[in-house]
């Protein structure tokens, strides 16, 4: 196998989110792990949200802060009991301010095996080459 | 009265240090053993059981199905798999990378043995299921008290 590398848990724990607003929904939210890249057309944003279809997810952008909103039904086995957790089933909730002009039209989202890919168009060149000239 | 200076210059730190006692004292009794494994493990899984048998889930988000490995033997769960990096494609940078990836493999034993036959596993949203009927010959068998 290519990637050797085993998987830390450390790296997946859920981690609840610190509001200092209250939800209004009763239920527990966590921070999803996410990993952004840019490039210089495009902002990326991989969010792992397990247990999120395209019907639950919410995404908003407004004056550059997006944000991320998953909500998970809890799960309910019908004639069984939970005799063992390792882990809590609860919404997503983060927010990401944004330092560049994103093109509002063209943000694509897709979310595949609970993990949401946002391609977040970037206006204009992002870094401008300034070139010294010599004397 | 001299000395109250000085102590008022102390205070944050014995403060602090009195706080953190606290906070030793209040979680030492905390059952850490039910949201979380002794020895912690990927994936996390719950468990559901009734007296027909019992569902594991576990939450394997952006890992493709056929990168899972269910086998089970007697009384014994094995899930074993991979979650695949992204690669960065050309021109990508990144800012922030959270989302772990690399090989897990988790051993669960259960109370009972597990009838082969009659398991399934779906994959939907990331999140996996595996239902695992308890064996028949396993099962409690109910005496019939007759009267003489």
């Amino acid at each position: 196998m290519a990637n050797e590398q085993e998987l830390q848990v450390q790296e997946t724990e859920k981690r609840e989110v610190e509001v200092d607003v209250e939800r209004t929904r009763d239920r527990v939210a966590f921070v999803p792990h996410t990993d952004i890249y840019e490039t210089d057309q495009e902002i990326i944003v991989v969010t792992d949200m397990p247990g999120v279809d395209a019907e639950s997810v919410d995404i908003t952008l407004e004056k550059n802060v997006l944000t991320i909103n998953g909500y998970v039904e809890p799960m309910e086995l019908e004639g069984y009991t939970l005799a063992y957790a390792e882990y809590r089933v609860g919404d997503y909730q983060r927010r990401f301010s944004l330092s560049n002009e994103i093109d509002q039209e063209k943000i694509e989202a897709k979310i595949k095996d609970g993990v949401l890919f946002l391609h977040l168009p970037q206006v204009g060149p992002t870094t401008r080459k300034i070139a010294v000239q010599a004397l | 009265m001299l000395q109250r200076p000085f102590l008022n210059r102390m205070s944050p730190w014995r403060e602090m240090e009195r706080a953190r006692r606290e906070m030793n004292r209040l979680f030492a009794g905390w059952p850490t053993g039910f949201w979380r494994n002794v020895t912690p493990s990927y994936p996390a899984m719950n468990v559901w059981t009734n007296e027909d048998g019992a569902v594991v889930t576990a939450e394997l988000p952006g890992v493709s199905p056929e990168d899972i490995d269910i086998s089970v033997v007697n009384d014994t769960l094995t899930l074993k798999g991979c979650r695949q990096p992204r690669e960065l494609e050309e021109g990508e940078s990144y800012h922030r990378r959270e989302r772990g990836c690399g090989r897990f493999s988790r051993i669960l034993q259960l109370p009972f043995q597990i009838e082969v036959e009659g398991i399934e596993a779906t994959f939907e949203k990331g999140v996996l299921r595996i239902s695992l009927p308890r064996a028949e010959a396993d099962k409690p068998k109910k005496i019939v008290v007759k009267t003489a």
